[in-house]
């Protein structure tokens, strides 16, 4: 283990090699949450209240943080991947990849930020609309 | 100018017909589910909210039209592939006896046969009369 994590700091850490880790460990994790997403969406037809007890879980502060996660997750690996798929299948734009790398960085903070946004907005739902009030704007 | 190796995907595979398919196999559907599992995660968590999603949702709304049933079902396939084909990849990066391969492996191909067959149960059959 501690191979891997001084992979990410040693003097051979290159944008690569971060890039690399990252979409193995998002890649990882995407996994995990796709075996438990085909098991509660059985659960639809089966046992519909067993559906709607996870689903009150994925709603709640834990499973809206675990979203925020997976999101990133997500779009990280689909960045990532757009950036490898682009250097292999046109081995010119190799010469572009810390630009590419980069751009991928830009557009994950310009959409992650607002996704997350939406996903944790309903748990402050009750202080924003107290503060609406307070302000004299609601 | 110095390019990391690393930068680039892993190295086209050549001789093996399964592994060069796989190797396109992951560059396609990864194109494919960039759309598919990002306007999915877009729809259930931006446009709607899971706090929304009951069972009568999903039964009476999200699949009572079959675009979205065949759509979901398509993304369940490529992603369960996907996926599988990835941590393939990790297990044989990390496991080097042979035995440890098969029996992880076959582990990996009985779970994912789970996936497809389970997940296509679900979309195709749930909310049918008698399902």
């Amino acid at each position: 283990m501690r191979r891997y994590l001084g992979l990410l700091f040693t003097y051979r850490s290159r944008e690569g090699t971060v890039a690399w880790l990252f979409h193995r460990i998002s890649g990882l994790a995407i996994w995990a949450f796709l075996v438990l997403h085909v098991l509660d969406i059985y659960l639809v037809g089966d046992n519909p209240g067993a559906y709607d007890d996870i689903l009150r879980f994925y709603a709640s502060p834990v499973g809206r943080v675990l979203e925020v996660l997976l999101g990133a997750a997500l779009l990280y690996h689909a960045l990532n991947g757009l950036r490898i798929v682009i250097i292999d299948l046109w081995p010119s734009m190799a010469q572009y990849h810390k630009v590419l790398w980069r751009a991928s960085w830009v557009i994950f903070i310009l959409l992650g930020l607002p996704g997350a946004a939406i996903i944790l907005l309903p748990l402050y739902r009750d202080s924003l609309t107290s503060l609406l009030h307070t302000l004299g704007i609601n | 100018m110095q390019i990391s190796p690393k930068s680039k995907g892993r190295a086209k595979p050549s001789g093996s017909r399964v592994e060069i398919f796989i190797w396109y196999f992951m560059r396609l559907s990864g194109v494919a589910l960039f759309v598919l599992a990002l306007a999915h995660f877009s729809i259930l968590h931006f446009i709607y909210d899971p706090s929304k999603e009951t069972a009568d949702f999903i039964l009476g709304q999200r699949w009572s039209e079959l675009f979205w049933r065949v759509n979901d079902w398509l993304l369940l396939t490529l992603v369960v592939l996907h996926s599988t084909f990835g941590v393939r990849t990790v297990v044989n990066d990390y496991l080097h006896s042979p035995r440890g391969r098969v029996i992880t492996l076959s582990l990996l191909y009985i779970l994912t046969l789970l996936l497809l067959a389970g997940g296509t149960m679900a979309v195709a059959s749930a909310g049918a009369p008698g399902a």
